[in-house]
């Protein structure tokens, strides 16, 4: 009977060292490994310091991309109060155009230029990121109409 | 009349599944064998019906009616033929009939093949089966019905996603249905198990074929979608973390975990508890990725439908079916009695290692898939949980799993003998070290975790294919007789060294292509070479070609190594003309060693084009993994033992009065 219990208590050792564990990655992962999603505005009314990783989101301004060489693009993101500048390298998204919803991925630099790092434009040509949407509708730049639903 | 002829296969089938979810219940309760005999013909009935319907909406897609909704919504005259037809589950309404479908066919499949479960139990089985059933059943007659009518009938349809008209993509779903779905059988074994208060080692056996075949399916149908999401996504990446990815995965690594414990309820009566647990767990999350993915709380390409209505549909069936289990098993578990000792270093003790390894790697990819849904709900700020969080929770914990597998697989039961683990091991062990350190010596490989994946890939290898060797080899005598006995190895064991090495593959696969990718992004004018990882690149420039539904602008590339000709390339900018949407086609070069994967992107100044060059080392090697990974699960399938070695039949009258 004492060696049962002895391996009973070995197994529950195991398990809070196990759950332990993996319970403090995750919380260390939480606090530094996601991305804050933000629109223009957020990033006009309180600037993060550069280098956090956020996902900004909001339409291509119509007018504001231009392609340098070797891949390099330059828009801006707006949700039409505020926009932020975006530098990216790389083959854009097919559905990746003017006035297009859009979802980018990267860090702000020391310049308050968005350094992206992924460009998401989604698969279906009606449809809006959700948080883009809201965004759109907190800045008071919503048009029913400009989007469908998600199909 | 074919889409009304459908419509009424579902109700009926709906209806029989009610009949098959609650008397053979009642029977089994009441020893009523009229009642409980209602169950097996009532399976196969339903698979019929289920199967009819599939039919005529197969059917409708394939002619085209467009006086259907769900055919006008997503297809098309001008698609081919085999995009017509997988286009029935390219959608909601169609995946869920697919759903439906293969839970019939699993159904049917216990009722049939089933022969050796003892009559009760099995009955029981095919009624929980079928309240599943119940469920999906009502789900798609009131809210999804894939049959309805549209008046006035539109002369063409809208179309498909063009990024599903996909060989790989017609293949996936079902696959991953197969799998996702197959893992209802075991939930229906453990409720059914539950109910007679009677889990031991024959209920084990009965449950490995069942666990094996969803096992194999998903593993494949995982597979399957992330080398579609590899070569049509267009940016060379096999595996993003998206959460409807992680949907899938989750009931991969449960279910995988529940293989290996129901080995030791199967060998060492012990451990019931939580494998019944796992098993409900494991069906528990695959519903919870259908909910996840049809119910349109995520945003992702995945989600075909949001109506709040479906989502909280599901979710109440989520939580009737796996509230319902959990609290049948809050009660009923405690009654159930443990076996025998458990040293900690034996085959069991390493199993239960394996699980408490796969349950919290389960719990951190849960975790990180539903907070951002969680912190959303209660108003928090957005967020996303992307790689770096899995990179950082989900890898440290495949280390020591990885580390601890070969080990594990060699040990005796029962006894703790690290000595023989070390006899069996040691050379592999070596060689690793050896082939690891000539690695970092013959290319520029960095030390770190790159060295480990290599190093954690060749071990599971090596140590898979030391144990058969050295078991052949110990015992002696001359290279004919060292043949003989290695043949003569059962199925299973051969079975689990196939899965486990495939294991390694993918891992050194894996480690490969994310730490040994070449990247070149850069614009090229027709002419212009470039060169990238020793190739040497010319862009030949771009014409226009035209498809069966589709037109595109396809940019042909040269490539040559040292002068010598390699092959030639070509990436597709596709428009698809009804859907009135573009896709991008890579052109990818495969060989065993690396993939030269070519983007054609947009057009630049002066006539040159936006290029993306990609050279991704042993790529091939993650799908060859699990290609033998899912073999692993076909040849442990086709092993002897399992098949006969079902119970007795003396066992069988004590199973009926058993409670």
């Amino acid at each position: 009977m004492r060696l049962r219990k002895r391996q009973r208590l070995l197994l529950v050792v195991l398990v809070l060292l196990l759950g332990g564990g993996s319970a403090a990655l995750v919380l260390a992962a939480l606090g530094e490994k996601v991305s804050l999603f933000v629109s223009p505005s957020d990033l006009a009314a309180r600037p993060l310091e550069p280098g956090k990783r956020l996902r900004l989101g909001g339409l291509v301004e119509p007018g504001s991309v231009t392609r340098g060489t070797d891949g390099e693009v330059r828009f801006a993101v707006t949700d039409g109060t505020h926009s932020v500048r975006v530098v990216y390298r790389g083959v854009l998204p097919d559905l990746f155009r003017e006035g297009q919803g859009i979802v980018t991925q990267g860090q702000i630099d020391a310049s308050g230029v968005f350094r992206a790092s992924e460009v998401l434009a989604k698969h279906d040509e009606t449809y809006m990121p959700k948080e883009v949407a809201e965004a759109l509708k907190r800045s008071g730049h919503w048009k029913d109409g400009s989007t469908g639903a998600p199909k | 009349m074919i889409a009304e002829l459908g419509h009424f296969a579902l109700v009926l089938a709906f209806a029989v599944a009610l009949v098959q979810g609650t008397l053979p219940l009642l029977g089994a309760a009441r020893r009523d064998a009229t009642l409980v005999a209602v169950a097996p013909p009532a399976a196969l009935v339903q698979l019929l019906l289920i199967s009819i319907a599939f039919g005529a909406l197969t059917h409708l897609y394939v002619v085209s009616d467009f006086s259907v909704a769900n055919v006008a919504a997503n297809s098309h005259q001008s698609k081919p033929l085999v995009y017509r037809i997988s286009g029935v589950w390219g959608n909601h309404e169609g995946s869920l009939l697919l759903w439906v479908w293969i839970l019939a066919l699993f159904g049917a499949a216990v009722a049939a093949f089933g022969r050796n479960l003892p009559v009760l139990f099995k009955s029981r089985v095919l009624a929980i089966q079928a309240l599943i059933g119940v469920g999906f059943l009502a789900f798609m007659l009131f809210t999804s019905n894939p049959f309805e009518r549209l008046d006035p009938a539109p002369l063409e349809g809208r179309g498909l996603n063009p990024i599903l008209q996909d060989p790989g993509l017609a293949m996936h779903p079902p696959m991953l249905y197969l799998g996702y779905v197959g893992f209802s059988t075991t939930f229906s074994f453990a409720i059914a198990g539950l109910l007679e208060g009677r889990i031991d080692p024959s209920w084990a056996r009965w449950l490995r074929p069942w666990t094996l075949a969803a096992w194999t399916a998903l593993t494949l149908g995982i597979a399957l979608g992330s080398w579609w999401a590899y070569y049509e996504l267009g940016w060379g990446g096999f595996w993003f973390w998206d959460p409807v990815e992680n949907a899938s995965f989750m009931p991969w690594l449960a279910g995988t975990a529940l293989l290996h414990s129901a080995i030791v309820v199967e060998k060492r009566d012990t451990l019931k508890s939580w494998t019944i647990l796992l098993a409900i767990l494991t069906f528990a999350l695959s519903l919870l990725g259908t909910f996840l993915v049809r119910s349109g709380v995520l945003t992702s390409v995945h989600a075909f439908a949001s109506d709040p209505a479906r989502g909280v549909f599901i979710l109440a069936l989520l939580v009737v079916a796996v509230g319902g289990a959990l609290a049948l098993y809050a009660w009923r578990a405690p009654s159930l009695q443990g076996g025998g000792m458990f040293a900690p270093v034996s085959r069991e003790g390493a199993l239960l290692l394996n699980n408490l390894l796969l349950a919290s790697a389960t719990a951190t990819v849960l975790l990180g898939t539903l907070y951002p849904l969680a912190l959303d709900v209660v108003g928090g700020p957005k967020i996303s949980v992307g790689p770096p969080y899995f990179n950082a929770t989900f890898v440290p914990l495949m280390i020591p799993l990885f580390l601890a597998l070969p080990i594990g697989a060699v040990l005796a039961w029962k006894r703790a003998d690290l000595v023989g683990a070390v006899q069996r091991l040691w050379l592999a062990a070596v060689l690793t070290v050896a082939l690891s350190v000539g690695l970092v010596l013959v290319s520029d490989l960095e030390l770190g975790l790159s060295l480990i994946g290599y190093g954690l890939g060749l071990w599971l290898i090596l140590g898979s294919l030391a144990d058969p060797l050295s078991r052949a080899a110990l015992a002696g005598g001359g290279f004919g007789r060292f043949w003989r006995r290695l043949v003569g190895l059962p199925r299973a064991s051969w079975a689990m060294v196939l899965a486990h090495a495939g294991l390694g593959v993918l891992v050194i696969g894996v480690t490969a292509t994310s730490t040994g990718q070449s990247e070149r992004i850069l614009t090229m004018k027709p002419g212009e070479t470039a060169e990238i990882a020793g190739y040497e690149v010319r862009f030949e420039g771009v014409r226009e070609v035209r498809g069966p539904n589709w037109i595109a602008r396809r940019g042909t590339f040269t490539v040559s190594r040292d002068g010598n000709f390699v092959t030639e390339l070509a990436s597709d900018k596709r428009f698809f003309v009804v859907e009135q949407r573009p896709t991008t086609e890579a052109g990818i070069h495969t060989t065993l060693l690396r993939d030269l994967y070519f983007v054609l992107g947009e057009p630049a100044r002066d006539g040159a084009w936006t290029v993306r060059l990609y050279h991704n080392p042993l790529v091939v090697w993650i799908w060859g993994g699990a290609v033998l990974m899912a073999l692993g699960g076909l040849l442990s399938l086709s092993d002897r033992r399992l098949r006969v070695g079902a119970p007795r039949p003396a066992r069988v009258p004590a199973a009926m009065s058993a409670g």
